[in-house]
């Protein structure tokens, strides 16, 4: 059985660890919110003021009412058409014009139709210039269309707002990174300091040093989540729809989680050095690419989706939008929430199985 | 019963052995001592009498347990202080202590006790603030001992404890080792210097992995067979290269100030004149009684 008193020692050992070594105390503080602020504004995939030439042959009111609907947003900037006719080839080259409105004679009167042209050098900005017209020409005048009307119902994100998407994900990138990191460098250390030959030689058990290394840096992963939560929301704007308890005590399983990833990592790595390796390559990448926070899951290959079944992130992406954005709680939440659970426990048997009480 | 014991004890790191069929007996209340020079096994040996190291043959009890599968038995009882400093540098002295009591489920009333009781031996008691990283090798040395004795173990393993400290903190540590074994605490300490070998009331000589002698130091020392020559001259390096065209290298041994110069039977004072003669720096000459490096060098040819 694992003695209360002797996890007590070993987590309040750990605590002055902590407070004594300020590089600790950038990784856990600084290196989030620098992280926070470049991935934030880097990743940032909505397009504002998209440059515009508008080729107005009609010049009538449908066609004034038509060009005020695109100005009038934040998405489109009129630029000057130059004499003679438009040519989106010519002005794509020039850089001039990212998009161009050709109205044609008799708009609104006998025809119907405008030509958009689009730049699509970059096909992500082409695919978002082109919904944003769309979007424009159907709530405007769609009731003047023909056929099928597309009424779209977007809800929690109406605004297709980037940093909706990329704060809940940074959370989970984040969190999943450091608490790896801190747990596999806290033991690799006492290998290489030697102190854990010390310690060896005492009736400690392997789980009760886990037990004592995970405890401290429970705390320290929750205040590095709220940290994130608030400068997400500040920066940002990002709405917070849920509980504040549900998302604490999903926070919780998830820091878990990923201490207990970094647990197992340090029992494979024998150096401080290997151990960051090893924390970053098992988090970085895979919670990047496998966790859906990219990529959605279900047009990956059959394969990957498998494997984003052991990436927690995968399960706290759910959660953590699923808190924020749509104000869900326990009940829509448990589900992930065990995977969570499931996943700390197992590793936390493996890591202390795998831990060598003798050295090699 | 034995404080700790070996029976044909083999360890290999992969295809190297590290020991080999070492026998050991080491009884209670006695200052045992693992000498050889660095490479012979003495870390391998202080380890697996800790149980640290999984060993290939033979068996190890200490106090009384098997090591291989009652290893938390002893783990409870034994005090280790490994080779390098191994304590946390940034805790402080009064951390450092308190942490390694609540290892051992010392309770607070007794471990303020032992704490005192080990200010007394170590004078450590001024430095309780200050961080163990911050401490001179000697006092390093102290606190690393006092960690090991703060459960008030039966038994403690010593691995080379005077490595890089200062001769006088050496002094000081040795009088240590000598007040704890009157208190009846059995002590199994490694060195590599022969004036701690003779400190010792038994002694394992351990050379490449293996036992070359054994027993108390004077019995060791008084096993010693021949003579034994101190010879002295004013420019030593060039008498010891002119002595090797005389005698067996094997024979001579240089050290600081003087030559050593070892022989079966007795060496006729004729002979030595004619050294003399043709190699007029040699000063002077006297048959001495061998100490604990002559013999162990000899041993270990």
């Amino acid at each position: 059985m694992p003695n209360l008193n002797r996890i007590k020692a070993i987590a309040e050992k750990e605590v002055f660890h902590i407070l004594r070594d300020s590089r600790t105390l950038t990784i856990i503080f600084i290196m989030p919110l620098l992280q926070l602020i470049i991935f934030g504004y880097a990743m940032n995939m909505e397009i504002r003021q998209v440059p515009l030439v508008v080729d107005d042959s009609a010049l009538n009111s449908s066609s004034r009412a038509l060009v005020d609907a695109f100005i009038h947003t934040d998405y489109f900037r009129l630029v000057p058409k130059s004499e003679g006719i438009l040519n989106p080839g010519e002005l794509f080259k020039e850089r001039r014009a990212q998009a161009t409105l050709s109205i044609p004679k008799g708009f609104g009167k006998e025809s119907l139709t405008v030509l958009l042209g689009i730049d699509a050098s970059d096909p992500n900005s082409a695919q978002m210039i082109q919904n944003y017209a769309t979007g424009i020409v159907n709530t405007r005048f769609a009731q003047a269309g023909a056929g099928i009307n597309l009424q779209p119902l977007i809800l929690y994100n109406p605004d297709m707002k980037s940093s909706f998407f990329f704060v809940p994900g940074l959370i989970a990138l984040i969190l999943v990174m450091i608490c790896a990191l801190l747990t596999s460098i806290s033991i690799s250390r006492e290998k290489e300091m030697g102190t854990m030959e010390q310690i060896l030689v005492s009736p400690v058990s392997a789980t009760e040093i886990l037990l004592g290394k995970v405890i401290p840096y429970i705390f320290l992963g929750l205040m590095d989540a709220l940290l994130i939560l608030a400068v997400g929301m500040l920066l940002f704007q990002v709405p917070f729809r849920g509980e504040f308890i549900v998302f604490l005590g999903f926070t919780f399983l998830y820091v878990l989680t990923s201490l207990c990833l970094g647990l197992l990592v340090s029992t494979m790595a024998k150096t401080q050095q290997g151990a960051m390796m090893m924390a970053l390559g098992m988090t970085l990448l895979p919670t990047l690419l496998l966790s859906g926070y990219m990529f959605p899951i279900t047009s990956m290959p059959v394969i990957l989706q498998k494997i984003t079944y052991i990436i927690p992130a995968r399960y706290y992406l759910q959660i953590i939008r699923g808190i924020m954005l749509k104000g869900n709680n326990v009940r829509h939440l448990y589900q992930s929430g065990l995977s969570l659970l499931i996943m700390s426990v197992t590793m936390l048997v493996i890591a202390s199985r795998r831990f060598k009480l003798r050295l090699s | 019963m034995n404080a700790a014991e070996a029976q044909d004890l083999s360890v290999f790191y992969g295809s190297t052995e590290a020991l080999k069929k070492v026998n050991l007996e080491v009884p209670e209340a006695m200052v045992y001592g693992i000498i050889g020079p660095d490479g012979a096994g003495k870390t391998t040996l202080m380890r697996s009498l800790c149980t640290l190291l999984p060993y290939s043959a033979g068996s190890i009890r200490v106090l009384d347990y098997d090591a291989l599968t009652e290893s938390a038995q002893i783990r409870a009882r034994i005090g280790y202080m490994p080779q390098r400093f191994s304590l946390y540098q940034d805790l402080s002295v009064e951390q450092n202590l308190r942490f390694f009591a609540k290892l051992f489920k010392v309770s607070k009333k007794e471990m303020i006790a032992q704490r005192e009781k080990l200010y007394g031996f170590s004078r450590l008691k001024p430095f309780a603030k200050r961080l163990a990283g911050n401490l001179s090798g000697g006092m390093k040395q102290k606190l690393a001992l006092s960690c090991a004795l703060i459960h008030t173990p039966k038994l403690i393993i010593l691995d080379e404890p005077t490595f890089g400290v200062d001769p006088v903190s050496r002094v000081e540590f040795w009088q240590i080792l000598h007040e704890l074994k009157q208190e009846g605490v059995s002590i199994i300490v490694s060195t590599p210097y022969m004036d701690e070998a003779v400190q010792c009331d038994q002694i394992t000589l351990l050379h490449k992995g293996s036992v070359i002698g054994q027993g108390s130091p004077n019995e060791i020392i008084a096993r010693w067979q021949g003579k034994l020559y101190k010879l002295k001259g004013d420019n030593l390096q060039e008498l010891y290269k002119y002595l090797q065209s005389k005698v067996d290298k094997a024979d001579l041994q240089l050290f600081g100030s003087e030559i050593h110069l070892y022989s079966k039977d007795e060496l006729h004072a004729e002979l030595i004149d004619t050294w003399k003669h043709e190699f007029p720096s040699l000063s002077s000459w006297e048959e001495i009684q061998p100490g604990m490096e002559d013999v162990f060098l000899k041993m270990m040819q």
